[in-house]
This record gives structure tokens, C-alpha cells and sequence, in this order.
């Protein structure tokens, strides 16, 4: 262990806690003015965390101790996913305990808890909800991994920091096979994290919302963790997204804390980027039906697959 | 030789313990608390021993005797070899756990004297322990079809019932169909010597088209115990027919000896491998895990769920075996081992997750009467025990970390990961993309175990009877707790298991994985590609995180709760029937995967009295490749039926003409 882990994992994991809020703030500012809105402060998801944690928890006569573990445990899943993604640097104690393939597990781990939680109270819209979540999951999940499998297999490993640094260390080429996987990823992204097409962060309209049905029932600190956990879950896919795809200025092999200083800034920047273009892919799309959402991520799959031939055949 | 101080003594003795116990059943066989409260343990207990005694002589070397019983100079060759061992130990460890629950299990009722099945049940679990030591065809296939045929029992314990009948008859027949590709399979692998032994057949010389017809009549063979697609019809009629207990130990160990069996032919008995052949029971592995998820997410029988889930996990062990075979075929020893290993370990995982789960579903349907999920719910309130150790094995079962699930199916996916390196081109394009297929089926899975757990254990109960479930007694408990301590055990420790699973490989086929200095915690399996996983921290952080989650809450914050009426974004009036029935849940998947499913869905028009919503789901297979064998043999018979005349004078005839034919013949 070098003397640089230890703080690069600790700066990373307080930056994901802190900086997640702040990413959905800055995503619903951007929205706002790409749809001409006078846009809430970016500061709101923080004044919404706390006010949530100081309220009374109201839970169903019928929930079960099932339900009120899971916000912990989503929350946790999250936070643990955040310290082995290298957002920041490479040097990471944590990452070796998971490899990109069970960090997917860990992020099904959130998913399926969240789901059982939804189910607990016995309400048609939390069942409804937990249904579609599962749907929506079991589609880009394998998307995920696939794309996972491209990049590992041009840095044949599955271990984060070893992908990171094969793919920021290569002379600046362009993978045929990275371009897909891109534009796949992009697409599980928005379903996993419930934006549009497939799901309205802003809704509650029944008929149409997936992650908001499943928090239906959860209120005050529950309901907090759950929010900050999905934060944290966004924050996560977007430095996923960074460290395959855009791993440049992530401090790598070296030990120096100026490098890790100096992907501070480079991370802030590639979130604003992030978070603008989002929001403009958000603005753009119209929300799919809810039978349309299949089709959205199996194409997604395809990509990821597509992807993953092209680079056998062209090995590239 | 009696090998009375070796493992192999001690094996054999506790496989006849067994035989007694279950002879002792027909003592008082009208006893039920002679019966199962002191046998069944006494069973249970053999089984742990068994389990012990072959996890230390894992690495022992092998070890042969010759048991002069049987035909005259036909006596019964036995080997124990680390691959018997590491059978015999998940035969044992998970059968314990199934006992001690059966004990608590069996109640008053019509159908088989429990004596009786005391005695076909210990008969099964000898069997099995004897398929896996047998070394030569003939004791192999004898214990074979004791296996067969005591399990077929067990399934018909309710024989009054037509249904259960005609699932016992299936049963028996794709168990025959397969036998007979067994002994066929045996008979060419003699390769003209007519001998029998094992040994025999290590040192047969086949030419490549006769190895290659064994291999495939083996894979048929296995391939039809084990509910390989599309021979699989005969899981989800069975699975449910049985007593829980009986459905446990079926799928979770006897499909496993054909998994043994498939491993014994292709890499010890089978010399002259071609590295093509792997592609075959990959194929039908990535088919099968697919099929099976699949029809597991549609169905509303939690038992059929299971069975079908069950095809799924044969699945991935066989497309384990598959690309094993194909490494091995082109010379890659360390992704063959991990490959092995990978199938090995998921043969021990699903052993004691889908015993557990199919115990937790005869726990509920004691308490409830009910196999239908969507007249289930709610649970959890009721059965705590069981609910709480059954999510466990539902988490496994989804493939989640830290539980042992995840562990063997992410050795699969590295193994996968590197498939594009064998040196075969096109062959090296296609392997990779079964990862994908493999990655879907256990993201359904995850789907699937949410189906089964969240509509089972969770909601409101959606009959009012369901507020008479008890919880399971203290053996009942025990059992699943056992089952469910094993699925914890084999996820947080996988570097000691595949310690044991080294060994196994490095016997079987010569191939090992590289050693990595790795600490306890930490599992690498290849050194060189630097991926690693601990289950252990990942544990621990989470853990931690969570502790300092629910401390820093309740600390800076406050503790306040209260109760209330659930929310439903104010609706009042919702109740426990509109809450996602079995059908609903699975309405997603069936909508997607039309293609595979036969539906038949009756909807109510709006003007209907008595609105009735009925939905089938049937299996394309089925009607593909089994319904016209019936017509098939009924026509065969027709055609033959004017030889039966009745009268005696006619049948003499045809013993007349036949023997004037034979003597013809020979002469």
C-alpha cells in the first residue's frame, strides 16, 4: 500500500457524497434553461435531504423490518459503488474487493432491495413500480456488462483501475468498438437512472413514473437515504461512464498528490459537461410508453454486443 | 480388500447406515414420531458425516475395492478420486440440511405410509452416494436406476391424484429414455474389449466417430437428468408433484449426479476428446439457462417457479462444462481449470440454494395450503423464520453479492471473458456472445427470485386464511438455517472452496489454475489478469457504511417514528387483490419474449356478469416435440394390433414360426 491510497479514497468518497446532490442541481439547472424556466436553486437537493431527515418517519401499519433496512442498505450499496469506481485516481485500496463485474452486482444489489422494499407495503403502485424497475433492470443490467466486457477486453482485465489506466494511457486512438459501447452506455445510463425516455424524474403521474412509484412509501429519513442514494447512483454512472470512455486526467501510476489535486477540477469540469449534456438529451426526448422501454434497452444491448463483435473483429 | 481405515470404508459404511435406516422405517411404519423424529435425524446425521469425511479426503489420493457382491464374477468395482469426493461432500452437506427439516416436516395424511418413505428416501440418498463411487457400468447403472427408480416413488407419494401420476410417469419415462442412451453410451466406450470397468474404458482405443457417438449418447443420457433443454419437460411436472423435501433433494442433488456423470465420461472415461464437442453442450447450456429463466419469470406455481429456475442453473453448469470442454479441446489449462472450477462451484451453490428454496416453499405450503402465488402474501408477518432465512437463498439465487450466487457466476463470466483467446476463428467471435446470454439470464434471475420472494413473503396477505400461517417448528427451522448458513459460507469464503475445487480440476483433467499469494480474503483466480474480488470487504464496507448510516442518523436526527395507513398517493380504497398478482409480475417478460411462449388468454368482454381473466402458458417444445409422439405410438400400435388375436392357438404359432426363424439363423 502506498502512502497515496489512503487519501485518494477518502477524497473520492467525499467527494461523491458531497458532490451527488450538487449534480442533480446542476442537471434541473441546466433543464431549466434549455426549457426557459427561471430554474430552482442548485443547492435544493441539500435543503431537501435535510429537511427530510428532520421530519417524523411515517411508515405503513404493514411494513415489514424488510422496509426499513432497504434504504440502508441502497444507501450503502451506493456509497461502496462509489469508492471502488476510479473517479478521481487509480489508487483505490477498496477496488480490490470488486472488479467491474461486481460492481454491477452490487448496483443490482440496490436494485433488487429497492424493488423488494416498493413491495413490502402491498400497494398496486409500489408492486407496479418494483415490476417495471426489474424490467427496466434485467435489460440494462447485460447491457452494462457488455459494455463492461468491451473495455475490459481491450485492457484484458475486469479490474477498474487497470481499465482506467490501460484506456488513459493509450496514445489518443479512437476504439470503433468504444463508440458503440458509448452510445450504448448513454442509454442504459438514462434508464438505470430513471431520466427520460424512459422515466420523468419529474413526475408522479401514475401511470407513467417507475422509480418514483417505488419510493411511494417512504418518508423522512428513509425517504432521504433513498434520495441521496439515487443521487450517489447518478453520480456513480456518470464517473463510470468517465473512466471507460473519457478516463483522461485521472491520476494514474503516479504517487505525487499534485495529480490528484489536479483531477479535482478536471472531474468538476467533466461533470458540468456531463450534466449539461444530459439535461439537453433529456430536453430533446419525449418520454417513451412504458411497452416502448424494452425496445429502448434491447437496442442498448445490441449496441453493447455490436460493440463488443467489432472489436473481435477488428481487435480494436 | 476391506478398506475398513480409509475414507472410502467409511463412505461405504455410511451409505449402507443409510440402506438400515431406511430399512428400520418398515419397523413401525404407521409411526410417525418413530419415523421421522428419530430416524430422519439419524440420516441427517449420516449426511453430515459424509459431508466430513469427504471434504478431508478431498486431497487424499484415489482409492479403489472390489466388493464381491453382485452377479457371480461380476463383482462391484468402487473408486473414490477427488471428483467422487467433492460430490459425496454437496450429497452430504446438503442432504443433511434437507433431512433434518424433513424430519420435521412429514405430517398425518393420505398418500405413501410414512415408513415407507422413510425407506425410499434413505434408499435415494444411498443411491445417489453409490452412483458416485460406482466404477464400473454395471454397478454404476444398477445404482443408477435404484436413484431412478426410489425417487419416482417419492414422487408419486400422493398417488391418489391423477395429475401426480402422470407427472411420475413422465418422469419415468424421459428417466429411461435416458438410461438406455446411458448404457449405450457405456457400451461403446468398451471399444470392443467387453469389459466393463471403468478402467477398461481409461484405456479403450475409440476411433473418433465412436468416441464421439458416446460423448453425444452421454450427453442425451445426463442430459436428460440433469432437465437439459429440450429434455427438460419432465422438472416442472415432477418438481411439484413431490413432497418439498423430495423436490429438494431432486433438484438440488440428483441433477447434480448427472452433472458428476457428464464430467466422469467426458474428462476421466472419454480419451480422445475433439474440442468441437464442447460447442454442443454450450449451445444447449446457454439455451437452456435462457429457456428456463424465462418460463420461470411467467409462472404462478412457486414450485414450477423453482423447477424452471432450476433448468436455468443446469444451464449455466453445462455451459460451463462446454467451454471447460473447448479450452481443454485446443490446450488452454488454466481457462479449462477455471472453467471447471467455475461449473463446480455453481453445482455446490445451486445444491444449497434451491434446497433451501424449495424447503422455504414446503414450509409455506404446510402453513397454507397454497402453491399458488397469486393466493399468497404478506408472510413475512407471519413466518419470519422462514421468510428471512428464504430471502437469503432468493438473494443467492439472484446472483448478488456477497452470497454465493454471485461467486461461481462471475468465475463464468472471466472464463468468458478470455473465450475470444481460443484459436479458432469464428468459434472465438461466438464465444463471447454467450457471456451476453449469460448475463441476461442472471439479471432475470434477479427478476425471477423478486417474483418469487416480493409475491410470496411481501404485500398484504390475498386470502384471508393466510392469517392462520404459522411459522416453521424448531427442525424445520434448523434445516433451512443449515442451507442458508451454507450459501452465506460458500460466498464469503471462496478462496477455501476453491482451494478444494483446485484439487479437483488438477485431478481430473491436468489442468490447474496458477497459484496466486493471495490473502485468505481475497480471490484471484488468474494472477496475470490481475481482476480480484473479496466478499469479505465488500461485506464489511457495506456493512460499516450502513452501521455509520443508521448511527449518524439517529443521532444527529432522531429516532421519531409513527404508524399510519400505507400512502398509495391517497387512494383509500385500494386493497389486497389489486396489488401485482403472479401473472401481473411476470406480464412484463411474457410480453417481451411472445415468441417463446404458447399463450392462451381468455378476456373478459365488458359486459360480462362474472368477468373471468384466465391465462395459460404453455411450452412450444412441448407441443413441438412431445405431443406427436403420443398419436406416433398410438399409431405404431394400431398398426400392430392384429397380431394380438387372442387365442392361444395364434401365440403358439408365433413361437413356433420364431423359433424355426432363430434356428434358421444360427444354424
Amino acid at each position: 500500500m502506498t502512502p497515496i491510497e489512503i487519501p485518494t479514497q477518502a477524497l473520492e468518497l467525499a467527494a461523491a457524497l458531497a458532490a451527488a446532490p450538487l449534480f442533480v442541481g446542476w442537471i434541473n439547472q441546466c433543464r431549466a434553461w434549455l426549457q426557459n424556466r427561471s430554474a430552482p436553486s442548485v443547492w435544493l437537493p441539500y435543503r431537501g435531504i435535510r429537511k427530510l431527515f428532520s421530519k417524523d418517519a411515517v411508515i405503513a401499519r404493514n411494513a415489514s423490518p424488510l422496509f426499513r433496512i432497504a434504504p440502508y442498505i441502497v444507501f450503502g450499496t451506493m456509497v461502496v459503488a462509489a469508492a471502488i469506481i476510479p473517479s478521481m485516481g487509480t489508487r483505490l485500496p477498496l477496488t480490490a474487493a470488486a472488479d467491474a463485474i461486481a460492481l454491477v452486482g452490487l448496483l443490482a444489489t440496490a436494485r433488487v432491495f429497492m424493488s423488494l422494499a416498493a413491495m413490502d407495503v402491498g400497494t398496486a403502485f409500489g408492486t407496479l413500480g418494483a415490476r417495471r424497475e426489474m424490467m427496466v433492470g434485467f435489460l440494462a443490467e447485460p447491457a452494462l456488462l457488455m459494455v463492461i466486457f468491451v473495455a475490459s477486453m481491450i485492457s484484458s482485465t475486469t479490474a477498474l483501475p487497470a481499465i482506467t489506466e490501460h484506456l488513459a494511457t493509450q496514445t489518443l486512438g479512437l476504439f470503433p468498438s468504444l463508440a458503440f459501447t458509448g452510445i450504448a452506455f448513454t442509454m442504459v445510463l438514462l434508464a438505470e437512472n430513471a431520466r427520460i425516455p424512459i422515466d420523468n424524474p419529474a413526475t408522479h403521474l401514475e401511470l407513467t413514473m417507475i422509480h418514483e412509484a417505488l419510493l411511494l412509501e417512504y418518508s423522512a429519513r428513509h425517504l432521504a437515504l433513498m434520495e441521496w442514494a439515487s443521487a450517489l447512483k447518478l453520480f456513480n454512472y456518470a464517473c463510470i461512464g468517465f473512466a471507460l470512455f473519457v478516463p483522461w486526467g485521472v491520476s494514474t501510476g503516479s504517487d505525487s498528490p499534485i495529480s490528484l489535486l489536479a483531477s479535482i477540477p478536471l472531474l468538476a469540469a467533466k461533470l458540468v459537461v456531463a450534466g449539461a449534456g444530459l439535461a439537453l438529451i433529456e430536453t430533446v426526448s419525449a418520454k417513451l410508453r412504458v411497452f416502448r422501454a424494452p425496445e429502448f434497452l434491447a437496442v442498448a444491448f445490441l449496441l453493447a454486443v455490436l460493440g463488443l463483435l467489432v472489436h473481435l473483429l477488428l481487435g480494436a | 480388500m476391506a478398506p475398513s481405515d480409509s475414507s472410502l470404508g467409511i463412505s461405504l459404511t455410511l451409505l449402507a447406515l443409510w440402506c438400515f435406516i431406511g430399512l428400520a422405517g418398515l419397523l413401525r411404519p404407521k409411526s410417525l414420531g418413530y419415523v421421522a423424529r428419530t430416524l430422519f435425524p439419524l440420516g441427517a446425521l449420516c449426511g453430515a458425516a459424509l459431508a466430513a469425511v469427504s471434504a478431508v479426503s478431498l486431497a487424499g489420493a484415489p482409492e479403489t475395492a472390489i466388493l464381491p457382491i453382485g452377479l457371480p464374477d461380476l463383482p462391484v468395482h468402487l473408486r473414490r478420486d477427488a471428483l467422487a469426493s467433492f460430490f459425496l461432500f454437496l450429497l452430504g452437506a446438503a442432504s443433511s440440511g434437507i433431512s433434518i427439516f424433513a424430519a420435521g416436516y412429514f405430517r398425518r395424511g393420505a398418500g405413501t405410509l410414512p415408513g415407507l418413505m422413510c425407506l425410499q428416501y434413505h434408499l435415494f440418498l444411498a443411491s445417489m452416494g453409490f452412483v458416485l463411487l460406482a466404477d464400473d457400468a454395471y454397478a454404476f447403472m444398477v445404482a443408477w436406476e435404484t436413484m431412478a427408480l426410489s425417487s419416482y416413488f417419492l414422487v408419486t407419494t400422493q398417488h391418489g391424484l391423477a395429475e401426480i401420476r402422470r407427472a411420475g410417469f413422465l418422469y419415468l419415462l424421459i428417466a429411461h429414455v435416458g438410461a438406455i442412451s446411458i448404457l449405450l453410451a457405456f457400451g461403446v466406450m468398451q471399444g470392443g474389449s467387453w469389459q466393463f470397468t471403468f478402467d477398461a474404458m481409461r484405456s479403450a482405443q475409440l476411433d473418433p466417430r465412436g468416441a464421439t457417438a458416446a460423448f453425444l449418447l452421454a450427453l442425451l443420457g445426463f442430459g436428460a437428468k440433469a432437465g437439459l433443454v429440450p429434455l427438460h419437460v419432465w422438472l416442472p411436472e415432477a418438481h411439484p408433484a413431490a413432497p418439498s423435501p423430495v423436490s429438494a433433494l431432486m433438484s438440488g442433488v440428483m441433477l447434480k449426479t448427472a452433472v458428476y456423470g457428464m464430467l466422469r465420461v467426458t474428462f476421466d472415461l472419454l480419451g480422445h476428446a475433439q474440442w468441437w464437442w464442447g460447442l454442443v453442450p454450450l449451445g444447449l447450456g446457454l439455451l437452456s439457462a435462457f429457456y428456463g429463466v424465462v418460463f420461470a419469470a411467467v409462472q404462478t406455481d412457486m414450485k414450477r417457479l423453482l423447477a424452471y429456475s432450476s433448468i436455468e442453473n443446469i444451464g449455466i453448469i453445462f455451459t460451463g462444462l462446454g467451454l471447460a470442454m473447448v479450452f481443454h479441446g485446443v490446450g488452454m489449462p488454466s481457462l479449462e481449470a477455471l472453467a471447471l472450477i467455475a461449473l463446480l462451484y455453481h453445482s455446490l451453490n445451486h445444491a444449497f440454494i434451491k434446497s433451501l428454496l424449495f424447503l422455504g416453499t414446503g414450509a409455506v405450503l404446510h402453513s397454507t395450503g397454497e402453491r399458488n402465488l397469486g393466493r399468497l402474501g404478506g408472510l413475512i408477518h407471519r413466518m419470519p423464520w422462514v421468510a428471512w432465512l428464504t430471502l437469503i437463498g432468493a438473494l443467492a439465487m439472484a446472483g448478488l453479492p456477497p452470497l454465493n450466487g454471485f461467486v461461481s457466476e462471475w468465475l463464468l463470466l472471466q472464463a468468458f471473458l478470455f473465450a475470444h483467446e481460443v484459436p479458432r476463428s469464428f468459434v472465438n467471435m461466438l464465444l463471447p456472445m454467450g457471456a451476453a446470454l449469460i448475463a441476461m439470464a442472471a439479471a432475470l434471475a434477479g427478476y425471477v427470485m423478486v417474483k418469487f420472494f416480493g409475491v410470496i413473503f411481501l404485500g398484504q396477505p390475498r386470502e384471508a386464511s393466510l392469517a392462520n400461517a404459522k411459522d416453521a417448528g424448531i427442525l424445520e427451522r434448523t434445516g433451512l438455517a443449515w442451507l442458508a448458513l451454507g450459501c452465506f459460507a460458500l460466498g464469503m469464503l471462496p478462496t477455501y472452496v476453491i482451494r478444494g475445487l483446485r484439487i479437483v480440476s488438477t485431478q481430473l483433467s491436468g489442468a490447474a489454475l496458477p497459484r496466486a499469494d493471495a490473502p485468505w480474503w481475497l480471490l484471484i483466480p488468474l494472477p496475470d489478469r490481475q481482476a480480484s474480488y473479496s466478499a469479505v470487504v465488500l461485506f464489511l464496507a457495506v456493512a460499516a457504511v450502513v452501521l455509520i448510516a443508521v448511527v449518524a442518523v439517529r443521532l444527529v436526527y432522531h429516532r421519531r417514528v409513527r404508524r399510519s395507513a400505507a400512502w398509495d398517493c391517497g387512494y383509500g380504497t385500494l386493497d389486497a387483490r389489486m396489488q401485482d398478482s403472479a401473472e401481473g409480475f411476470g406480464q412484463p417478460i411474457r410480453h417481451i419474449f411472445q415468441g417463446f411462449f404458447g399463450v392462451e388468454r381468455e378476456l373478459p368482454s365488458p359486459f360480462d356478469r362474472k368477468p373471468h381473466y384466465r391465462v395459460v402458458v404453455t411450452d412450444l417444445i412441448w407441443r413441438a416435440l412431445y405431443a406427436p409422439v403420443e398419436p406416433l405410438v398410438q399409431r405404431v400400435a394400431n398398426a400392430f394390433a392384429w397380431l394380438q388375436q387372442g387365442r392361444i392357438a395364434s401365440y403358439l404359432l408365433y413361437s413356433f414360426v420364431t423359433l424355426i426363424v432363430l434356428l434358421g439363423l444360427v444354424l
